[in-house]
């Protein structure tokens, strides 16, 4: 029986970096660099404190090193875990280990990237070295795996690009409501269903967004975090899966690692379905919310479909889902999984304004990486949890 | 689990020399019966190394598809092929309008110089096409 970690740690400080487009000649460690001293500051704690640092990046390939480095902090404990866009839910889960085994005692997580004012400037992003059993093929990475997925989840169980279409429109719905939002203009089921496809049954609405954009979260103690700035955010269970890299070694393209992931981190937490009030779900494409809906529990295998029309995940819905606009209409720079815990920390703070959930201390965030490849479940939740 | 040996000819060699012959080669362990692909060096899961080569008969279903449509360029075809021995791998549907392919349609296999320097590659055309 392994030692738990239900609420041994705690979030104390959340931020995000500039978002959209930064100003011309940032770099992501300065980004990085930005959103810490947000976070800390957040936190109330003093950056010579900080002495574990998580980081991980598609324009870096030490991204502990960047990190400490820029911010000058000769770390006791550092981890550069690159699990793709979940890493940070990977970070927060390795935080929690180190910090109860007494290996650090302020982790600092920190995300930068510029990727959109790079590709503007006729950069290209870093990719996996070409996979030669698909590269020949010339799929459209990532949106043609997204896609592939997509197609046969319409094929097996009868989910339509209306489906999809409703979780586009859904996170425009809640990105209308979030200032700092990419998309904030309001888009209907029809002008999401016309909208030209890039890899079919996926049309430029079903894609994330490309934006620079960054954040960090600070994470300590709950002894430590009794003396910060604000109500601390306790980390109540966490769970990572994994199950292939490349989407052509995917066993089963309707069902992702989120089944094992979900079910570690409602076992760590001691908590079910039920208990949760918000979901932050890495949507880089209108079909992950679907296949994490129904890996995560939140509906059957293929109804997620019908879930999101008749239940409802926008704003006034029965689950409120991706309440800052998500990788689709709010940000999307390059790795987004940090930001999800932005918002997760926020909702439970009562901190997200107009699109505040009501009530809610009990938060899902679920990342994807890779292609559907890896998922890491956190579940968050606020002090009346303990 | 059996030790793994010296690799005298790489599993991606082995798999673009019987490319090269016209042939779609897979593995196969003997151990579990199971088939592998990609090819490699070791059988996943078991870790055995007891992988011998077969040549597949090039039958198989559509898994998954898409067609991807470059900005200023011809649609094209990606799919994802079982084969009938039990292995999937990526590749395309050719012969047709790329947004005809549907999952579950029988395809059979052609060879198509996709591979760098022209190298004839595993690819797939409609079985009840042409017939």
């Amino acid at each position: 029986m392994t030692e738990s970690l239900r609420g041994r740690t705690a979030i104390v400080g959340v931020a995000e970096s500039d978002l959209g487009e930064v100003a011309p000649g940032t770099t992501p460690a300065d980004l990085m660099g930005q959103a810490a001293v947000r976070a800390l500051d957040d936190a109330g704690i003093e950056l010579s404190e900080v002495d574990g640092l998580f980081a991980a990046g598609t324009q870096m390939m030490m991204g502990s090193l960047s990190l400490g480095e820029y911010l000058g902090i000769n770390a006791r404990y550092s981890d550069g875990s690159n699990t793709g866009g979940s890493s940070f839910e990977a970070h927060l889960h390795h935080a929690e280990a180190a910090i109860a085994a007494g290996l650090c005692d302020v982790a600092l997580i920190a995300y930068g990237s510029t990727q959109r004012s790079l590709l503007k400037s006729g950069g290209v992003i870093p990719q996996e070295a070409p996979n030669p059993y698909e590269e020949p093929y010339s799929p459209m990475m990532p949106i043609s795996a997204y896609a592939l997925a997509a197609s046969r989840h319409m094929h097996q169980y009868g989910t339509t690009r209306e489906h999809l279409a409703r979780v586009a429109v859904a996170a425009r719905e809640w990105a209308v409501m979030n200032p700092v939002a990419w998309s904030r203009k309001p888009m209907s089921l029809e002008e999401a269903l016309a909208a030209p496809m890039i890899s079919d049954p996926l049309s430029v609405k079903d894609c994330c967004l490309l934006t620079d954009g960054g954040g960090a979260v600070v994470v300590t103690s709950a002894e430590r975090a009794k003396d910060t700035k604000k109500s601390p955010v306790f980390v109540l269970g966490s769970g990572e899966a994994q199950s292939h890299l490349h989407i052509s070694s995917m066993p089963d393209f309707t069902t992702t690692p989120a089944v094992q992931s979900g079910e570690r981190a409602f076992e760590a937490a001691g908590l079910g379905i039920a208990d949760i009030d918000v979901v932050e779900l890495y949507d880089a494409f209108t079909i992950n919310t679907l296949l994490f809906l129904e890996d995560l529990g939140f509906c059957g295998k293929g109804e997620a479909g019908a879930f999101v029309t008749d239940v409802g995940i926008g704003p006034g819905g029965g689950l409120p889902v991706n309440t800052n606009g998500g990788g689709l209409s709010y940000a999307h720079p390059g790795m987004y999984g940090l930001l999800l815990l932005v918002e997760a920390v926020r909702q439970i703070r009562g901190e997200s304004g107009d699109r505040q959930v009501a009530d809610c201390d009990v938060a899902l965030v679920n990342g994807n990486g890779g292609f559907l490849s890896s998922q890491c479940t956190t579940i968050l939740g606020s002090e009346a949890t303990l | 689990m059996t030790t793994a040996g010296r690799i005298e000819e790489s599993p991606r060699a082995t798999f673009l020399a019987y490319a090269a012959r016209g042939q779609l080669g897979y593995q196969v362990a003997k151990g579990s019966g199971r088939p592998v692909f990609f090819p490699r060096v070791t059988e996943p899961v078991t870790g055995d190394t007891d992988l011998e080569w077969r040549v597949s008969m090039g039958i198989g279903t559509v898994y998954a598809t898409t067609t991807v449509r470059p900005r200023g360029d011809e649609p094209h075809n990606v799919s994802m092929v079982d084969l009938d021995e039990g292995f999937r791998m990526m590749s395309t549907v050719t012969g047709t309008a790329p947004d005809d392919v549907r999952v579950g349609q029988r395809v059979r296999l052609v060879m198509l110089p996709l591979g760098p320097d022209g190298a004839e590659l595993p690819a797939f055309e409609l079985l009840e096409e042409k017939s």
